[in-house]
C-alpha cells in the first residue's frame, strides 16, 4: 500500500447520531420536567426525606429492571420477572421459618432463582422457542409452584438478615436503605458489563441480529444463556431487596412486576426490538414512574393519573424507536 | 376483607382531568392560600381500585371528606397481594403530610414496617375492614366483626331449617385468611357445630369468585347429594353455588346463606336464591375514619382498639328470635350496584 | 462436462492454489445441490464464480467457509486437506467471508461492527481480571484499516446503520481484509449499490487483491465481473462447467455457458 491517509481526527459524529448514541437523553429530560412540576406543586417533594422514599420505592422495579434490559436488549421478554422475585421470597422465609440459616436459606433462594432464569434461557436457546412463550409459561408453573409452596396464604417473614436490605443508613442528609445501594451497585456492575466488556457488546450484537452475531463466530446460543442467567440471579437479589422492603412472603405480590419492569424498560428508551438502549435510560425509566406516583400523590391527585401518563410515555418511547428505526 | 368479585364502578374521570389540571398548574400558587380545616389530609389505603366493596368505601370517604372541608388522598393497591403498592402509597402519604392514614391491608402483616413509621411520624392509623395482625399495630380497627357475622349466618341457617338433620357443606374464601377464618369458625358457632362434626360433608376453596364458587359446589353436590345447607364465604360464592344446586335440581331444598351485603347480593336474597345474607357497612367503616382523623386533627384525640361498624341479617323469610332487615331495607343500604 | 483448464491468465498460471474443492457433493435427500464440483483459487487472484440461480454458487461456498458439511469430496487449503466445522473454524484457517447482508450489528458503531467477536482486550489486569475492552486500540486499529483501504468515512464513532449501503459494503470489506490471512470471500458486495458506490466497492476489492489477498467473488453482475475478476469460474447443475478469463471470453461467451448453449 503506497498511500497512508494520516489518521487525522475526523469529525466528531453527528449531532442525531450522538442523540441516538445516547438512548437515556430523552428519559432524563422526562424526569428533569416532572421533577420540576412537583418541586413546584408541592415543596414537600424536594424534602430529602421524601426524594429517598422515591429512591426506596424504586428498589424492587429498578433491580427487576435491570434483568429484564438484559433480556430485551437481546429481543426477547420476560415475563416470569414477578414469579421468579416472588419465588425467591417465599423460598427463602420458608426456609427461615423452618429453622435452616438465614444467609444459607437466601443463599439458596438466589440459586433457584438463577436456575430458573437458567431454564428458561435453556428452553429458549436450545429449543428456539420464543422467549415470550417460555417466559410465559414459566409464569404459570411458577404461580402454581408459588400456592402449592407456601400453600395459599402470604407468611411474615421475621428475619433480621432477610430484612436486613431494609434497614437505613445516612449517607449526608440522605437516609438510604442497604437495598438502596445494593441497586445502584447493581447498576453499576451491568453497567461496565454492557458497555466495557466483549461480553455486553455480544449481548448488543445479538439483539441487532443474531444471524450476524452467529457469523462473526459469537457462540448466540451459549450467550442467551448466560444472559438469562445473569437475569435470574437478579431477580433472586431482588427477592432479597423485596423482603427488606416488606418482610413478608406473599404468593399473590408482583403480579404487575412484568409490565411494571417492562415500563421501565422502554420509557427508559431500550428498543423492544433488541440491541439499542442501555441500563441508565432503564434506571430513569424506573425512577420516572416511581416519581410521578409519588408526586402526584403529594399534589392531591388520584395515583390512576400515574398509570395514563405512564401509558403516555411507553407510546411516545415506542414511537420514537420505530421512527428511529425507520429512519436507518 | 370483603370477597366480592370484581367489577369496576364507574367514575366519574371527566371532573378528575379538571381537578388534575388545577391541581398541576395552580396547586402551588392557591396552596398556601386556603383554609385552615383544608389543611388536614386524610390518606385511604385500599386494596383494590375494582373491588365495588373498596369503590364504595372510597366513595363514602370522598363525601365525608368534602363535608367535613378536608382533602382527602386515595391510594389502592392495583391487585389483591399488592403489599408494595401499599406500602409506597402509605410512604407517599407521609410524605403529603397526611394528619391520619386509614388502609385496608392486603395482608396482615406485610405493612407493619411502614405503619410504625407513619405513627412515629405523628400520623394516625386505622385499620379499616381487615385487622393487622398483631391488631395493636395500628391505633385502631374499624370493621365488620367478621366472627359475629359468621355466627350470625350459621344461627339463621340452623334456626331457618328447623328440626330437619343437617349436611352441611363450607364454600370457603382463601385459606388462612383471618376474614376467612372468622367467618368459617362464626357459621359453625351459630349452626351449633364444631370443626370436624361428621354433619359437615366437605369443603371448597372458592378465592371469593363466583365461577369457583360453581366449581367447587357441584364437585361437593357430586360427593355428597345429601346436602342441605350451604355456608358461603361471600355472595359472588353463593351465586355460583346456586347455579351449581340448580343444575342439579336441588335449590328448593337447600338452605344457602351467605355475608358481604352487595347489592347483587340483596337482590338474590329477595329473588329467593339465597336465603339470607349478612350485610356489612364499608361506607360506615370509611366515614367514621375520616370523622376520626378529623377529631384527632382538632384535639388530638386517637381512637383506640376494635370498633364493630355492625353487620344485619337481611331476609325476607325471618325466624323467631333472631333479628333480621327485609330485603326493602337492605336494598336501601347495600354497596356496589 | 470436463474441465477446462488451460484457458487461465498468464497472470495466474503459475502462482499456487490456494483453496481446492475436489470432487465436491452435497445432497439434500433426493435433491442434489452440488454435484461434484472442482473448485481452484491462486494466490494474489480474483476469481468470480459466476452462474444462474440454483446452479450451486451459494452451496459451493458455504461448503468452502466451513458453513455446511460436504456429503462428499475433498477441500484443501494450501494443498493440504481441510474439514471446517462451521464458519469460524474456516475463520481460524484465515478465510475471512464478506456475506451478502454483510452481518452487521446495525445499532453498534464502526469500530464495534469491525471487531465484532474479535473485540481487543486492554493489557493488564484491566483487561484480564476485568475483562474491559481496549476500546480506544480498537477505535485505532478500525481507523487504520479503512484509510489504508482508501475509504473515507465521516466517524469510526457512528453507527453502522446511519451509513450508505455503499460505506456499509466498505466496512465488511475492511473487516474481511483486517482479519483475513489467505483469501476473502465476497457474495454479491455491488447488489444494492448505485453506480457511485458500485465503483468504490470494486476499487476496495482490487486493494485487497493488492495486499496479496486471493479474491471469490460471486456476483451476477456481468459488467462487474468483466471488470475486476482475473478469471471466472462458472456454476451449471452442480458442477464447474468452465473456468474462462474475461481475455479469452466475451459476456455473451459466459452467459451461454451458464444457460448451457455453449461449451467453452
Amino acid at each position: 500500500m503506497s498511500t497512508v491517509i494520516p489518521s487525522s481526527p475526523e469529525p466528531k459524529a453527528s449531532l442525531k447520531a450522538r442523540i441516538l448514541g445516547t438512548p437515556s437523553a430523552g428519559p432524563f429530560l422526562v424526569l428533569l420536567a416532572f421533577g420540576l412540576i412537583f418541586a413546584l406543586t408541592n415543596p414537600r417533594f424536594l424534602a430529602t426525606h421524601n426524594l429517598s422514599i422515591i429512591l426506596q420505592q424504586t428498589v424492587i422495579i429498578g433491580v427487576l429492571a435491570i434483568g429484564q434490559t438484559l433480556v430485551i436488549l437481546t429481543a426477547g421478554i420476560d415475563l416470569a420477572v414477578g414469579a421468579i422475585c416472588v419465588l425467591g421470597t417465599i423460598i427463602a422465609g420458608k426456609m427461615v421459618n423452618l429453622g435452616y440459616d438465614p444467609v444459607l436459606s437466601m443463599g439458596f433462594a438466589i440459586l433457584v432463582c438463577t436456575a430458573a432464569g437458567l431454564s428458561a434461557g435453556g428452553l429458549i436457546s436450545a429449543l428456539r422457542l420464543p422467549p415470550f412463550i417460555v417466559t410465559l409459561g414459566i409464569l404459570g408453573i411458577l404461580t402454581a409452584a408459588l400456592r402449592l409452596i407456601s400453600a395459599g396464604g402470604a407468611f411474615a417473614v421475621r428475619d433480621p438478615f432477610l430484612a436486613w436490605t431494609g434497614n437505613t443508613l445516612k449517607l449526608g442528609g440522605f437516609v438510604l436503605t442497604y437495598g438502596v445501594l445494593i441497586m445502584v451497585a447493581l447498576y453499576a456492575i451491568v453497567w461496565y458489563l454492557l458497555n466495557e466488556t466483549k461480553w455486553g457488546r455480544h449481548v448488543y450484537a445479538i439483539g441487532n441480529s443474531p444471524e450476524a452475531a452467529r457469523l462473526v463466530g459469537i457462540p448466540v446460543r451459549r450467550h442467551l444463556l448466560s444472559v438469562y442467567l445473569a437475569a435470574g440471579l437478579i431477580y433472586g437479589i431482588g427477592a432479597w431487596l423485596a423482603l427488606g422492603r416488606i418482610p413478608n412472603a406473599d404468593p399473590n405480590a408482583m403480579q404487575t412486576a412484568n409490565l411494571d419492569s417492562i415500563t421501565a424498560v422502554v420509557i427508559g428508551g431500550t428498543s423492544l426490538f433488541g440491541g439499542r438502549g442501555g441500563l441508565i435510560g432503564t434506571l430513569i425509566g424506573a425512577l420516572i414512574v416511581g416519581v410521578l406516583r409519588n408526586g402526584l400523590t403529594l399534589a392531591g391527585i388520584d395515583p390512576l393519573w400515574q398509570d395514563l401518563v405512564t401509558g403516555i410515555l411507553v407510546i411516545i418511547a415506542v414511537a420514537l424507536d420505530q421512527m428511529s428505526r425507520r429512519r436507518n | 376483607m370483603s370477597q366480592n368479585c370484581s367489577r369496576t364502578p364507574v367514575r366519574a374521570h371527566g371532573l378528575k382531568l379538571g381537578v388534575a389540571a388545577l391541581g398541576l398548574v395552580i396547586g402551588a400558587s392557591f396552596g398556601a392560600g386556603q383554609a385552615a380545616a383544608e389543611d388536614v389530609i386524610v390518606g385511604l389505603v385500599t386494596k383494590t381500585e375494582v373491588n365495588p366493596f373498596f369503590a364504595k368505601m372510597r366513595q363514602a370517604a370522598e363525601a365525608r371528606a368534602k363535608e367535613k372541608k378536608v382533602k382527602l388522598i386515595a391510594r389502592a393497591g392495583k391487585f389483591d397481594g399488592d403489599n408494595e403498592g401499599q406500602v409506597a402509597a402509605i410512604e407517599d402519604l407521609i410524605s403529603a403530610g397526611a394528619k391520619g392514614i386509614l388502609v385496608t391491608p392486603n395482608n396482615s402483616s406485610g405493612m407493619l414496617g411502614v405503619i410504625k413509621k407513619a405513627r412515629a411520624a405523628g400520623v394516625l392509623v386505622i385499620a379499616l375492614d381487615t385487622a393487622t395482625d398483631p391488631a395493636d399495630a395500628v391505633d385502631a380497627t374499624f370493621a365488620t366483626d367478621n366472627f359475629e357475622a359468621g355466627v350470625q349466618q350459621g344461627t339463621y341457617a340452623r334456626k331457618a331449617m328447623g328440626d330437619k338433620k343437617a349436611v352441611v357443606a363450607m364454600l370457603d374464601g382463601t385459606p388462612g385468611g383471618t376474614v376467612d377464618t372468622f367467618r368459617h369458625d362464626g357459621y359453625l358457632k351459630g349452626f351449633g357445630i364444631k370443626a370436624g362434626d361428621p354433619s359437615i360433608a366437605g369443603a371448597a376453596i372458592t378465592n371469593g369468585a363466583q365461577d369457583k364458587g360453581q366449581v367447587g359446589m357441584e364437585n361437593l353436590l357430586s360427593k355428597n347429594g345429601d346436602i342441605n345447607a350451604v355456608y358461603t364465604i361471600n355472595e359472588p360464592a353463593a351465586a355460583g353455588a346456586f347455579a351449581a344446586l340448580k343444575s342439579f335440581g336441588k335449590e328448593k331444598d337447600v338452605m344457602l346463606t351467605s355475608i358481604d351485603g352487595g347489592c347483587a347480593g340483596v337482590r338474590d336474597v329477595k329473588d329467593g336464591k339465597i336465603a339470607a345474607t349478612v350485610m356489612q357497612f364499608p361506607y360506615k367503616m370509611a366515614s367514621m375514619g375520616v370523622d376520626a382523623v378529623v377529631e384527632y386533627a382538632a384535639t388530638g384525640k386517637k381512637p383506640s382498639g376494635f370498633v364493630n361498624t355492625g353487620s344485619f341479617l337481611i331476609t325476607d323469610k325471618p325466624v323467631q328470635g333472631l333479628e333480621s332487615k327485609d330485603t326493602a331495607w337492605g336494598l336501601k343500604n347495600c354497596w356496589g350496584d | 462436462m470436463s474441465d477446462v483448464n488451460n484457458s487461465q491468465s498468464m497472470a495466474t498460471t503459475s502462482a499456487p492454489i490456494v483453496l481446492e474443492a475436489r470432487n465436491v457433493t452435497k445432497t439434500y435427500g433426493h435433491v442434489t445441490a452440488l454435484a461434484g464440483v472442482d473448485f481452484e483459487l491462486r494466490a494474489g487472484e480474483i476469481l468470480a464464480v459466476v452462474g444462474d440461480n440454483g446452479a450451486g454458487k451459494s452451496t459451493l461456498i458455504k461448503a468452502l467457509t466451513g458453513a455446511l458439511h460436504p456429503t462428499s469430496g475433498e477441500i484443501l487449503l494450501d494443498g493440504r486437506p481441510v474439514n471446517f466445522k462451521g464458519p469460524l473454524d474456516a475463520r481460524h484457517a484465515g478465510i475471512e467471508t464478506v456475506y451478502q447482508d454483510l452481518a452487521m450489528a446495525p445499532a453498534l458503531d464502526i469500530a464495534s461492527n469491525l471487531f465484532l467477536g474479535r473485540e481487543l482486550r486492554a493489557p493488564g489486569i484491566l483487561g484480564q481480571v476485568f475483562r474491559r475492552l481496549d476500546k480506544k486500540r480498537m477505535r485505532e486499529e478500525a481507523r487504520r484499516a479503512m484509510s489504508e483501504l482508501k475509504f473515507r468515512l465521516p466517524s469510526i464513532d457512528n453507527p453502522v446503520e446511519a451509513l450508505s449501503g455503499g460505506q456499509r459494503q466498505g466496512v465488511a470489506v475492511a473487516r474481511a481484509a483486517l482479519f483475513a490471512r489467505k483469501l476473502v470471500i465476497m457474495d454479491e458486495p455491488t447488489a444494492a449499490l448505485g453506480v457511485r458506490e458500485t465503483g468504490q466497492v470494486l476499487e476496495l476489492i482490487r486493494s485487497i487483491r493488492e495486499r496479496g489477498l486471493a479474491v471469490v467473488l460471486i456476483s451476477h453482475n456481468m459488467p462487474n465481473v468483466f471488470d475486476i475478476a482475473d478469471r471466472i469460474h462458472i456454476m451449471r447443475l452442480g458442477r464447474r462447467a468452465a473456468v474462462v478469463t474475461p481475455k479469452t471470453h466475451s459476456m455473451n461467451d459466459v452467459v451461454a455457458i451458464m444457460t448451457g448453449a455453449a461449451t467453452a
